[in-house]
This record gives C-alpha cells, structure tokens and sequence, in this order.
C-alpha cells in the first residue's frame, strides 16, 4: 500500500511529532507508514482522514489494485 | 489539527505511567518471590500457615504484575503493541523448542546437570529483548 503522508504533511508544515501525537500513536509510527513498512490499521487511517480532512482514499492507494 | 493537539490524551505520558506502574509490580513481585523462597528458613522457620501466606502473597502480586502488563500492551500504540506481540511470539517459540531440546539433553545423557526452569526463563528474557531489538530496528 502507498500513501502520501509525508507530502500532505509537509504541505501542511506539520513534525511527524505533531501528527503523532494529533492521532495518539508514536512518531516511529508515522515514520513507518510514511516509509511503507507498517500499514495502519483502519482506525489509524480514519484519524488520519480526520486530521488531513481528506477522504482516506485520497492518502492510501492499494498498490495491488493499479 | 490544534484542537485535536490539545484534546488527544498523551501517549507518551501515559505509556510512562504505565511502565512505572508495571515496574514496581515488577519488582514487588520479585520481592514477594524472595520472600516465599528464603522466608520459611531464614525468618519464620518453616512454619506451615506463614508459608502457605508466602506463597499466597507472590502468586496475589504477580498476578497483579500480569494485569499491569496487560494494561502496560494496551496503552502502547498498534505499531508498538505489533513489535512487542513479535517479539513475544519469538520468546515463546525460542523458549519452547529449545527448554524441550535442553531437558532431552539430560534425558539421553549428553549433559550430566539437571536442566533448571530458570535457564529457561534467562534464555526467554533474552530472547524477547532481542525480539524488542529486531522490531525497533525492523520499523525505524
């Protein structure tokens, strides 16, 4: 799975710390999504699409459906 | 985003409490051990009801030390929670084939000692840190 975290995020001028704690997880876990080595769960996503006021599949592209 | 800053519960903080409070159990358990295994000699002469209160104490608090664990993983996040569950599953794994493999060194004679419980559980220790080592890295 692909996402544009990182990209949204500098967008927006925010630290991995910031959305760490935005969405009550560790800042190694956004650094691990945003390097594609740990997909998140649902809930994760969602608070993300919360945070971003994106709808979730405009962060999160399934890389095997393309 | 400044609202959900100032309304979301610290993980950080919260994970802090969590593993103090895990840690005086921890460490009240190992306490309550030395007490039920050197107590009934050295303090109330093996006197049978102390004893039984001894050993009652250390199983009351290391069952209190198991619910702060549990309370401990659930405080962490899904990825920190993930890396601890790996690493568990490879201290479990390690611990059983080869706490199995160890005792059939006794049994078929290749070691004249007596295998101890206790090399196990140094071996499991061990093993999970290393586990812990190996997901921090794997996820950094």
């Amino acid at each position: 799975m692909k996402n544009r975290l990182k990209v949204l995020r500098a967008e927006r001028d925010w630290t991995q710390a910031n959305l760490a704690h935005a969405i009550e997880v560790s800042r190694q876990t956004i650094n691990a999504i945003e390097t594609g080595k740990y997909d998140p769960s649902l809930s994760v996503a969602f608070k993300l699409a919360r945070v971003f006021e994106l709808p979730i599949e405009d962060m999160f592209q399934d890389t095997e459906a393309t | 985003m400044q609202n959900q800053l100032n309304e979301s519960a610290n993980l950080a903080s919260r994970t802090k409490t969590n593993t103090i409070r895990l840690g005086l159990w921890n460490a009240a358990w190992v306490l309550s051990m030395v007490l039920a295994a050197f107590g009934p000699k050295l303090i109330w002469d093996f006197n049978t009801p102390l004893s039984v209160l001894g050993v009652l104490l250390n199983l009351g608090v290391g069952f209190k030390m198991i619910s702060c664990n549990k309370a401990y993983l659930k405080g962490l996040d899904e990825l920190q929670q993930k890396i601890q569950f790996e690493a568990m599953a490879l201290s479990l794994g390690v611990g059983l084939v080869v706490g199995l493999s160890y005792e059939l060194l006794e049994d078929i004679k290749l070691i004249t000692f007596e295998p101890e419980i206790p090399h196990l559980i140094i071996l499991m220790a061990i093993t999970f840190m290393i586990g812990l080592i190996m997901g921090g890295k794997r996820y950094q």
